[in-house]
């Protein structure tokens, strides 16, 4: 097979503007942390730190919250349709800064640009497009005559797609008139802060969005605060757990995006050239830094040779390196810490018997790597075949039968989402009802729509994101 | 009973063992356990089981059992049996009218009219079990060449504190919703006033519905609650029975494998349920498909 050499085609850094550093932007002003404390968010691909951020304390959250409260009378009366008319805005407002926060989000969070440019950022402007025209629809969305919002909405979003989740947790929270309180993760909170900029060009009134930057001890603080009438959470399921322990008696709604460990299932009459496409689109895109990454791949047992000879031989073209490179495949490990867990889990693979395969690649000297790689040989037993890696590193697993299959794919505690390929029609549905998982592709994997509900079943979490179903998580119904 | 046994001139009644309703059997209490069980003036009713921790694992195992079979049943046969449900209980109206009566202190009058209530529930969730799936889900307009559709999923084995005043309209209001969409049940009775729901058992095996699908355990909720709420195999818990201490207990452990908590309200068991109890215990499932020819 010829190996073709591409030149570097970076995109410019120049369409981005990175300040020194980020206050935290509280009641429509950047203001630094009450303790003065600060922290560096990096490049994971080169390392270089990018600025220096305020480290929100509970006296900041403290503020934050008050003045999503002081904000939340006036935002939730107004009429819907002027409500929508700001998100359409926010929508038009992405969609011209587009090319720009795609870098952002590249250098901030090692994806490759384009992924940044070609999903991320049409999807975060499609959301906020979406949820807009709700905003004066909500009498017949099914939630009764006149669904009234929560009050103080407080988010916590992850660092893998920092600003897609920022618009999963905001848009249908404003739209149905609730104010909120975000924290972005703390190794991705550029892009947010680039969103306060944003909301200060739509004009959108002073407090109705809040973005307190900081790490952990930020969010449960956040979801800690009294004041706040719902918790939004995407991330770990570990950190899910907790926080439904906090909201525990409490008035807080709460809804939680969590872990998964997706089975990929691929029978044998399926068509191989696109399956493959699918499964490595299922696991490598984003890294694998995705929560319904398909990271167990199932095949069937009479074409297993046949899938894997394809599949090696497709993991050989990708192309690891420079996230700001056009041509690049698969971008930098999110952080020191990722990179440390996928090592763990990995190591723990070959240690536990499986064989591990990954195609010769060259790995940049900084900045934190991790080449494709594959396990074949898993058992259901294997740490790799049940715990999320989050990671570019895919477990196999063989089946004869259909029901051999949905009993693999359904051992695991998390449900988030299921791949099925196979030609055969009335297979799929079968398939489909019996996988306990909320999003099923079926011949596709990783499609996302701000119209198509998200969410999962299970220690994946609770709620659902997107489509007329997110609406319920923000309104007092 | 009571009232036959003061005319023991004639005849000495027949008392009934109250019995545990757990995979479609009626066990007593694996601990040999019983709690004495009054009425509203303290007159003795009957002797409960009191269940226990085993109890209710046992009832969990039947109900995880029982779910493959119930949620696999068409929305239609679903309907059936729920409503054969009601048809059963018509023909019992008296018996559960004298047994509501004792149980919470009513007249004849207003306990009737409870049962009545409790009957028609019955029929209103048989109503719902094939159009619930229409109202909450549908196809979604994704910008691509994709057929998608949501549509709602029983969430698992769902564990229901009944509520500790109303016995039977309460209790009804609380189980109907949640196997109607094909979930299957571990019912804590209400403390006090448990006979209406181990009655409802005895309804329960006589009317088509496969065992395991409702559980029915009587005792103190605070000790069946406490296993229940956390066990790994429980998918979902109904707060209701729980005063605001409890709740917040079990709250707690249901979040190790972050059962969905529906949290005690204020509820009027007589007005119309709406679609809410339906939609607390449903999961969403999407699926994705290509177009192309």
């Amino acid at each position: 097979m010829p190996v073709f050499e591409y030149a570097p085609a970076p995109e410019s850094r120049a369409v981005v503007d990175i300040a020194p550093s980020y206050g935290l932007f509280i009641d429509g002003e950047f203001a630094e942390a009450a303790d003065g404390k600060v922290f560096k968010t990096v490049s994971p691909a080169t390392e270089e730190s990018l600025s220096e951020v305020a480290h929100a304390g509970a006296e900041d959250v403290d503020r934050a919250v008050r003045a999503a409260r002081k904000a939340f009378g006036t935002w939730s009366a107004l009429p819907g349709s002027e409500r929508a008319k700001y998100l359409f805005r926010i929508a038009r407002i992405i969609q011209e800064r587009s090319r720009e926060l795609a870098v952002l989000e590249s250098l901030d969070n090692g994806k490759p640009i384009r992924e940044s440019r070609d999903a991320d950022l049409p999807l975060v402007a499609a959301h906020f497009f979406y949820y807009a025209g709700w905003a004066d629809k909500l009498a017949h969305a099914g939630y009764g005559p006149d669904p009234r919002p929560l009050g103080v909405a407080g988010q916590v979003i992850p660092w893998n797609f920092p600003l897609l989740m920022l618009a999963w947790k905001i848009a249908p929270a404003l739209a149905t008139g609730n104010t909120v309180v975000l924290k972005p993760a703390e190794t991705t909170p550029l892009s947010a802060l680039f969103f306060a900029d944003i909301c200060r060009q739509a004009g959108l009134p002073r407090g109705v969005v809040n973005i307190v930057t900081g790490d952990g001890s930020t969010g449960a603080e956040l979801v800690a605060h009294p004041g706040v009438d719902k918790v939004a959470f995407t991330g770990s399921t570990e950190v899910g757990k907790a926080i439904a322990r906090t909201v525990a008696g409490t008035r807080k709604k709460l809804t939680l995006e969590l872990g998964g460990k997706a089975a990929n299932i691929v029978f044998d009459d399926a068509p191989i050239d696109q399956a493959v496409e699918g499964v490595i689109g299922g696991i490598f895109f984003n890294q694998g830094h995705v929560c319904c990454a398909g990271s167990r791949l199932l095949v069937q047992e009479s074409v297993q040779d046949e899938l894997l000879d394809a599949l090696k031989r497709r993991m050989r073209t990708l192309r690891v390196g420079d996230p700001l490179d056009k041509n690049t495949d698969i971008g930098a490990i999110n952080s020191a810490e990722q990179l440390a867990r996928i090592r763990t889990l990995a190591d723990a693979g070959e240690a536990e018997g499986a064989e591990r395969w990954a195609p010769e690649c060259e790995l940049p000297s900084t900045g934190y790597w991790f080449a494709p790689t594959l396990f074949t040989g898993v058992t259901q037993a294997h740490r790799i075949a049940r715990e999320e890696i989050f990671g570019p590193v895919l477990s196999v697993l063989t089946f004869r039968t259909p029901d051999e299959a949905v009993a693999k794919a359904n051992n695991t505690p998390y449900g988030l989402s299921a791949g099925i390929w196979t030609e055969k029609g009335s297979r799929i549905l079968a398939m489909a009802d019996k996988l306990r998982a909320g999003v099923i592709w079926s011949n596709t994997f990783n499609t996302f729509d701000p119209a198509s509900p998200f969410g999962g079943y299970k220690e994946s979490g609770y709620g659902r994101e997107g489509g007329r179903h997110g609406l319920e998580a923000y309104l007092d119904v | 009973m009571s009232e036959k046994s003061e005319k023991h001139d004639e005849r000495l009644s027949v008392l009934k063992t109250y019995k545990l309703f757990v995979g479609g059997t009626f066990p007593r209490s694996e601990s040999g356990r019983v709690y004495e069980v009054t009425d509203s003036q303290d007159r003795w009713l009957a002797n409960a089981p009191l269940a226990s921790r085993k109890d209710a694992r046992d009832a969990v195992v039947a109900a995880r059992k029982a779910f493959g079979g119930w949620s696999g049943a068409t929305a239609y046969n679903r309907g059936q049996i729920l409503y054969r449900i009601a048809e059963m209980l018509e023909g019992r109206r008296d018996q559960f009218g004298h047994e509501v009566a004792r149980a919470e202190g009513l007249s004849r009058t207003k306990a009737t009219a409870a049962v009545e209530a409790a009957i028609d529930r019955w029929v209103w969730y048989a109503g719902w079990t094939d159009k619930i799936a229409q109202v909450a889900g549908g196809g979604n307009p994704v910008a691509g060449p994709f057929f998608n559709v949501s549509s709602p999923e029983p969430t698992g084995v769902v564990a229901v504190l009944a509520p500790q005043e109303s016995s039977f309209l309460g209790l009804v209001s609380v189980i109907a919703p949640v196997i109607a969409t094909g979930n299957t049940a571990v019912v804590v009775a209400s403390e006090t006033s448990p006979l209406p729901a181990l009655s409802l058992g005895e309804v329960l095996a006589t009317s088509d519905l496969p065992g395991g699908v409702v559980n029915v355990l009587s005792g103190r909720t605070a000790e069946i609650a406490a296993p229940l709420a956390a066990h790994q195999d429980v998918n979902a818990i109904d707060l209701t029975g729980a005063g605001e201490a409890l709740a917040k207990e079990l709250e707690i452990a249901a979040a190790d494998n972050l059962k969905r908590v529906l949290r005690p309200q204020p509820v009027d068991w007589a007005a119309d349920p709406g679609t809410g109890r339906l939609l607390a215990f449903l999961e969403t499932k999407t699926v994705w498909h290509p177009m192309g020819v």
